[in-house]
């Protein structure tokens, strides 16, 4: 792998960029590998880039239907942050902000991770006891949070409407600094870029049609690129969890809708920060090109169309006029749709299953760009050592079966 | 002073000049100007910077393809970022700005960056800005800063907006020849037609237009067609209005701009309007855009597409250049260089094709104008303005290299690549794109939902065909909605022939795409030839990947002009086809939309209803502040002689347990359920023995969620065999109608039971206090209210003076009390008859706060303040109401593994140890001093100074903490050494519960 | 924004209606003889199809009724909407 740099650049520019590599190549897929990771999301490159770098398992196949990072991937606002409720949720999630805060070094590619602050704000008197019992949380478990009010805020964010004569007035918020955004394309291609350079193969329009297995041990799947075997295989394919669990004989505790966004038109900079709110439900943050970015609700219903309904962008758009009434004149440019694989208690499932062999991992619902690195680190290591990391553990299938479910609603209830 | 400006012509009013501002600049235009053709009138070059090279970039199209004229319009609360100058509409007293480029468009610093234009190739910053690592939050506020264009206003909109729902047989996007013929065809049938169009006038390219349709000149058709369609009443008329998004079950969103054109000082009533429409067949006649071509440096200023030099030229009556190079590979800007050399131009026309155009050519000829067949315009001299072309010779050869020979002074380049179909709208449908290798450009294949497309839109180039698709389409339309659509001609055109379009994107250079001068794509994103052969050389393939990394059409136009030749290049650098490499996918909006038009109304005070109860406007003149509460406005303490909460609150505490308090309790949620299986219904949803209850009397009841976990609690009392009346939290009332309705309708319709919800209907007044019943009597009620007569949890229906209530003797605070139930529309009345009738006792009004703290001093939880979703009955103490007798919904999740856990968190009582109020959502833990991450034990859900004990109160969730009691844990408090606490009983006032009970 | 048919009003805007979740998942009628993981199988199992989905609907501002839906999950094409009486009872899965 060529190392990227300034002086790469300016090299590269002299020789009229005509002697760039390519990212990462694209090769035929082997009739056998050690590991398949089904999905070519931001989840399944990092689990082949873990497995590697962490388990030192290289003979790896990500086999990727469409194209690297094409869905949920390529398809959310971006925000990266750990500050969830429960220590299970929260250790997991912190790992991952621990991985991002090194990622663009540890992978040579500037994902532009920006922990330019996520405020959640409050505005009943519930909601901020949910803050203070989640802020506290947070520092106990080790991870920076404060509280701040509604002055502090007005301060913090011009033009937020701070009135108290709002319908639903800020009376505070919830901060994490260390929090923020990424670029959710470069994520996915440097993972894949590092993955490629550690000796992965990431086959990109070769779909799964069926997961191939001899008793209750995985043998491998079937593609649209024919055959491919191997004796562990991991499936990280989002909302299309339920599809594949079913090649495998399996049913999932998950449901599959769309949640949309959408972006303004680039604008000069005007939001500095990441602002979620749960009762005036929305979620906003300017990417460095300009755009405000935004976060519309899940649709009621199941869906794998990457699309919703209007009204559901109509309710978002009245929140962030709630929010920011300035923000009225300005346009939207674009709308969207990803597929998010929605668990009961909005927390991940990072597991085995009945099948020897097969992993699953899949729930993320709204949360799981925040997640990549986190989740591909103990996804990796729950293949390669055929058990959970400790941090994971507690995301196993079998929760559903004992009741210990992990339920992050009050933290997670505002898709993200 | 229009130095552009032709004397006569275009279809601008004369007799109304209009001034304007232009980067501060006073300028004039006329009425029917859009800013952008006053701005060519004006002999304006320079109106933009591009996004990252910030090269000067001028004027381009003529619509909604325009990347370049991106104006900052109006000022203060109106301020418009981002409007496209091509579709502005002029006014009286218009201030506009460049939004890039700094200090300005005309002379920008930034403009270094074009020098280092090889550094900052397609995704160089994911290649630097890493090092050191703590620095990439200066490297991004610089680059923030050079990104984005206009600025969001500072102040708040001060605009209405609103929303329509419109249903329609046919709705009709777009109004030039094809969107007017299906309107007619379809509108005459019968059929409820709305035709939306995004210009101020019917017509697209129609519009000044110098042929004949029939026997009258097309701008005579236009006008006949426009007054039949708005003579016919089923036929609704939408200018300036764009459908900007088809979803899903042929609902199509439109934006409408009623008040934009006019000077600011005459807009009144709504700005925008969103029409909501549900059609049953959509006719899709958007028309086409022209394409670029790719040669060097064909982003100066001055370089246009050829059609938008003709709109110019025809409907504004402007020229946009005195010498002109016409580029073409196909006819259609053979009538370009026509009008250019009517309008008293210099033309020279290159074109790529060695047998030059058809019926066009000969017509061109005839105008004197020189064709210089089989070359290709290479390269652009000048730089902030064309000051004249290379040219080479050319044989079709996709060679990259030729050799310009040619050199033509000129100070406009109009340019064709030929013209793709608006695909949009039938793309947000869902139909796929099919490639047409002959008229290369993609087409609408299938449909995916009841829609058709015509015209241009549909790839049809002639008038002739853009007419009678239209009236096909039209017809078609309304016979489907079941109409009898009459025969209609389609009118006679004189047309041509046509020689075939050359298929040519990038054009060859004198040197490789790398080295020459760079050939744009996306003029707005300065993504260039060589960044699509370098993304492609990187292992950027797809055509998404492609995109993503070269930011090819992700500009404010969406990639209309520049997405289908950068696709061609990429196909060019793949080997493979176009279609093969296929497009991105087609979003909306169209063009974009102001976040007010999809808000419409529900902003400011509509965002969301606010419930109030019947009395509230006496809480309001009592000078209450309010609590949000669901939707609902609820008191929240009655502060006196200014008071602040905390005090306010002690008053009303000490008051209400010592003599009398009175709360509005309307707000929960009421729920009348009877039929014959009423009591089998309610025992499957309430965890207690509900067929054990007496007529007459009434018990506290939970439900579960079938995951075990509390849901929703509430008192419910029997009114009769068959008769049940039911209270919920007040956020939850809607939620558990719903849910009973859903047990009963999905899963056990053999129950016979209704459900009626009451909420409104009915307001509760709670008399709460030693003196509650003194006061009733004083008031005058019907029943004997005393303890053996009316004993604690009983119901009975009364007159209380003189007005009929339902009595219940409930207690949300251990004291002895009455709640009224009583018609909304006499609640007020009530309410002021206990005040008047308490006023001896010191009546003391109290709202939610003094409420909270009366029902923790009894241990009474909240749903959702002492509860979160993962709090089972058992957790909770409630053992005691979980029927061992009969199944009830959640109960077998009670005994899952989890479940039945000893160290659960479980509800119990605080007692801080040096009489601090823990503030709610502290987070216990065991012992202090443990290393991070700290194991935590369980967390305060309610806490409270409580007047009347004396001492702070606290409620808990703590693990295993029923068999804890009078150990001491820790409140974890930030900034503070941890505090011990010990464990309670969760009943810290009258614990015996005597009270209620006198 | 869909266009559902509420068996009882006709043809109405999504907006009117509030979803129910799949179809057919019949509560089991002795739920103590099931084993945890039968348990949870019922309570938060799904199929989770891609393409033919049975669903519940509630006319919750019309007639507040429930009904079925047969809706095609990736393309959200209706194939019609059941009454849950009509043997197409959503108790028979």
């Amino acid at each position: 792998m060529k190392k990227y740099s300034a002086f790469s650049l300016i090299r590269n520019a002299l020789s009229h960029n005509r002697k760039w590599r390519e990212a990462w190549r694209s090769p035929e897929p082997k009739s056998d590998y050690d590991v398949i990771i089904v999905g070519g999301g931001g989840h399944g490159l990092a689990t082949a880039y873990y497995l590697a770098k962490e388990h030192g398992i290289r003979n790896v196949a990500v086999l990727e239907k469409g194209w690297i990072g094409g869905g949920n991937t390529g398809r959310n606002t971006t925000i990266v942050r750990s500050n969830y409720l429960w220590t299970e949720a929260s250790l997991l999630y912190e790992q991952s902000m621990k991985l991002w805060e090194g990622l663009s070094q540890d992978l040579n590619y500037n994902v532009m991770f920006s922990q330019r602050g996520v405020y959640n704000l409050g505005h009943t008197l519930q909601d901020m006891r949910d803050i203070e019992r989640r802020v506290n949380a947070n520092r106990l478990n080790g991870i920076d949070a404060e509280v701040v009010n509604a002055e502090q805020v007005g301060k913090a964010i011009p033009f937020i409407n701070t009135s108290p004569d709002a319908r639903y007035p800020i009376l505070g918020a919830s901060l994490q600094r260390r929090a923020g955004v990424a670029r959710h394309d470069a994520v996915a291609w440097g993972f894949a870029r590092a993955a490629d350079a550690r000796g992965v193969d990431i086959i990109e329009q070769c779909e799964v049609t069926g997961i191939n297995r001899e008793g209750d041990k995985v043998t491998g799947v079937e593609t649209t690129r024919g055959t491919i075997n191997a004796p562990r295989v991991g499936v990280v394919v989002a909302g299309n969890a339920s599809v594949l669990a079913a090649m495998a004989g399996l049913r999932l505790p998950i449901e599959s809708h769309p949640l949309q966004a959408f972006v303004s038109e680039p604008l000069k900079p005007v939001i500095d920060t990441v602002i979620m709110s749960n009762a005036v439900h929305g979620y906003i943050s300017q990417s460095d090109k300009g755009e405000l970015v935004i976060g519309a609700g899940i649709d009621a219903y199941n869906g794998y169309g990457q699309r919703g309904s209007f009204h559901t962008i109509e309710h978002t758009m009245q929140a962030i006029i709630e929010l920011f009434p300035v923000l009225s004149r300005v346009r939207m440019l674009r709308q969207w749709g990803g597929i998010v694989d929605v668990c009961p208690d909005a927390c991940p499932i990072i597991s085995k299953t009945p099948v020897g062999g097969l992993y699953f991992n899949c729930g993320w619902g709204t949360g799981g760009f925040k997640a990549t690195p986190g989740s591909g680190w103990a996804f990796a290591h729950t293949i390669a050592q055929d058990r959970p990391h400790e941090l994971n553990a507690p995301f196993d299938l079998e929760r559903f079966t004992t009741g210990a479910l992990i339920d992050e609603h009050g933290a997670a209830a505002v898709a993200h | 002073m229009q130095p552009q400006r032709l004397p006569t012509g275009g279809r601008i009013d004369r007799s109304k000049p209009l001034s304007f501002r232009f980067d501060g600049r006073k300028l004039e235009g006329y009425a029917g100007d859009t800013l952008a053709s006053a701005l060519l009138a004006n002999g304006v070059s320079i109106v933009g910077r591009s996004f990252k090279l910030r090269r000067p970039r001028g004027i381009v199209g003529s619509g909604a393809e325009e990347p370049n004229a991106i104006m900052q319009i109006g000022k203060g609360a109106h301020a418009q970022p981002n409007l496209r100058a091509t579709q502005v509409e002029l006014y009286e007293g218009l201030v506009a700005r460049t939004t890039k480029g700094w200090p300005g468009a005309r002379f920008d610093l930034g403009a270094i960056n074009d020098i280092f234009g090889k550094v900052f190739s397609a995704g160089f910053y994911y290649k630097t800005f890493m090092r050191p690592k703590s620095w990439w939050h200066l490297y991004e506020r610089f680059i923030r800063a050079s990104a984005g264009f206009g600025r969001a206003p500072t102040e708040t909109d001060p605009d209405h907006y609103e929303h329509r729902n419109a249903h329609c047989d046919v709705l009709i996007a777009g109004g030039g020849p094809a969107g007017l013929s299906a309107a007619l065809a379809a509108g005459r049938a019968g059929a409820r037609v709305i035709l939306a169009d995004e210009q101020d006038e019917f017509g697209g390219s129609l519009a000044g237009a110098k042929r004949n349709i029939g026997d009258a000149p097309a701008d005579e058709w236009l006008r006949r067609t426009v007054e039949s369609l708005a003579a016919l009443d089923n036929v609704t008329l939408l200018p300036r209005s764009t459908v900007f998004g088809y979803y899903d079950h042929n609902f199509l969103a439109i934006a409408e701009r009623c008040t934009d054109h006019l000077p600011e000082a005459d807009r009144a009533g709504v700005r925008q309007r969103l029409w909501r429409v549900r059609a049953k067949q959509v006719v899709l006649a958007q028309g086409a855009f022209e394409r670029p071509l790719a040669f060097c440096n064909n982003d100066r200023p001055g370089v246009m597409l050829a059609s938008a030099v003709s709109q110019y030229i025809r409907r504004y009556a402007v020229r946009p250049g005195r010498r002109a190079v016409v580029f073409t590979n196909n006819d259609s800007a053979y009538e370009t260089a026509i009008d250019l050399a009517e309008a008293g131009s210099s033309v020279v026309i290159v074109d790529s094709r060695a047998d030059g155009a058809g019926s066009l050519g000969e017509r061109a000829a005839k105008a004197g104008i020189s064709v210089i067949a089989g070359h290709i315009v290479t390269d652009v001299v000048g730089r902030r303005r064309v000051r004249g072309v290379r040219v080479a010779g050319w044989s079709g050869n996709p060679s990259y290299l030729v050799e310009s020979s040619i050199h033509i002074d000129c100070d406009l380049v109009a340019v064709s690549g030929g013209w793709s179909p608006a695909v949009h709208l039938h793309s947000h449908a869902g139909g796929r794109n099919a490639w047409d290798t002959e008229r290369h450009c993609f087409v609408p294949g299938e449909a995916a939902q009841a829609n058709v497309s015509a015209g241009a839109c549909n790839g049809k180039w002639s008038l002739r065909e853009c007419l009678r698709e239209g009236i096909e389409s039209g017809r078609a339309a309304a016979s489907r909605c079941g109409f009898e659509a009459p025969e209609i001609d389609t009118p006679s055109t004189s047309e041509g022939h046509y020689n075939p379009l050359q298929p040519l994107w990038r054009v060859p250079a004198d040197a490789e795409p790398e080295r020459c001068p760079k050939q744009f794509l996306d003029f707005q994103n300065d993504t260039s030839v060589a960044d699509i052969r370098l993304a492609v050389r990187e292992g950027y393939r797809n055509v998404e990947h492609v995109k993503r990394y070269t930011a090819l059409g992700f500009g404010t136009d969406q990639g209309k002009l520049g997405n289908i030749i950068g696709m061609a290049v990429l196909a060019e650098c793949l080997g493979k086809s176009i279609p093969e490499v296929g497009t991105t996918t087609f979003r909306p909006a169209y063009t974009p939309v102001a976040f007010a038009v999809g808000a419409g109304e529900s902003v400011g005070d509509l965002y969301d209803p606010v419930r109030k109860t019947a009395v509230h406007e006496w809480h309001v003149a009592a000078g209450a502040p309010m609590e949000n509460v669901g939707q609902w406005h609820r008191p929240w303490y009655f502060p006196r002689d200014g008071e602040d909460l905390h005090a306010a609150v002690a008053r009303e505490c000490v008051a209400a347990r010592q003599s009398l308090g009175i709360m509005d309790a309307s707000t929960l949620g009421k729920i009348d359920a009877r039929g014959r299986d009423v009591v089998e219904f309610l025992e499957r949803i309430y965890t207690h023995n509900v067929g054990k209850m007496k007529i007459g009397r009434c018990a506290y009841g939970i439900m579960l969620g079938e995951d075990g976990m509390v849901m929703d609690d509430g008192v419910m009392a029997r009114l009769g065999e068959q008769r049940f009346y039911l209270t919920t939290t007040t956020g939850g009332a809607a939620n558990v109608l719903a849910w009973l309705e859903a047990w009963l309708q999905t899963e056990w319709p053999e129950l016979e039971v209704f459900l009626t919800s009451l909420t409104d209907h009915f307001s509760t007044i709670a008399m709460v206090g030693p003196n509650s019943r003194r006061v009733l009597e004083r008031i005058g009620c019907t029943i004997d209210l005393d303890k053996d007569s009316f004993p604690f949890m009983a119901v009975r229906d009364a007159e209380l003076g003189g007005y009929p209530v339902q009595l219940f003797r409930v207690s949300f605070s251990g004291e002895l009390a009455f709640e009224i139930n009583i018609d909304s529309g006499s609640a007020l009345e009530m309410w002021k008859t206990v005040m008047a009738a308490g006023e001896e006792f010191g009546v003391t009004p109290y709202g939610t706060e003094t409420m909270h703290v009366l029902r923790a001093e009894k241990g009474f939880v909240i749903v959702g303040q002492d509860t979160d979703g993962s709090v089972t009955p058992v957790d909770l103490g409630m053992n005691w109401l979980l029927s061992k007798d009969k199944d009830f919904l959640g109960k077998r999740s009670l005994a899952r593994p989890d479940c039945l856990r000893s160290d659960r968190k479980q509800l119990v009582g605080l007692l801080s140890s040096d009489n601090t109020v823990l503030p709610e959502g502290t987070q216990l833990v065991e012992a202090p001093g443990a290393p991070v991450p700290v194991p935590m034990c369980g967390h305060v859900t309610s806490s409270y100074m409580s007047a009347c004990l004396g001492h702070p109160i606290a409620l808990a969730l703590v693990a295993g903490g029923r068999a804890r009691k009078g150990e001491t844990i820790y409140a974890a408090l930030p900034g503070r050494e941890p505090l011990p606490v010990t464990i309670a009983a969760p009943v810290f006032y009258d614990p015996k519960g005597e009270r209620q009970h006198v | 924004m869909l266009l559902i048919e509420c068996p009882w009003c006709g043809e109405r805007a999504e907006t009117e209606f509030s979803y129910g979740g799949e179809a057919g998942i019949a509560r089991p009628p002795d739920p103590d003889v099931l084993s945890d993981a039968e348990w949870a199988d019922y309570l938060f199992n799904r199929s989770n199809p891609r393409g033919a989905h049975r669903e519940l609907w509630n006319h919750a501002q019309g007639c507040r009724r429930w009904f079925g839906v047969e809706r095609d999950t990736v393309t959200y094409r209706i194939a019609g909407s059941f009454r849950l009486s009509d043997g197409s009872d959503n108790r028979e899965g």
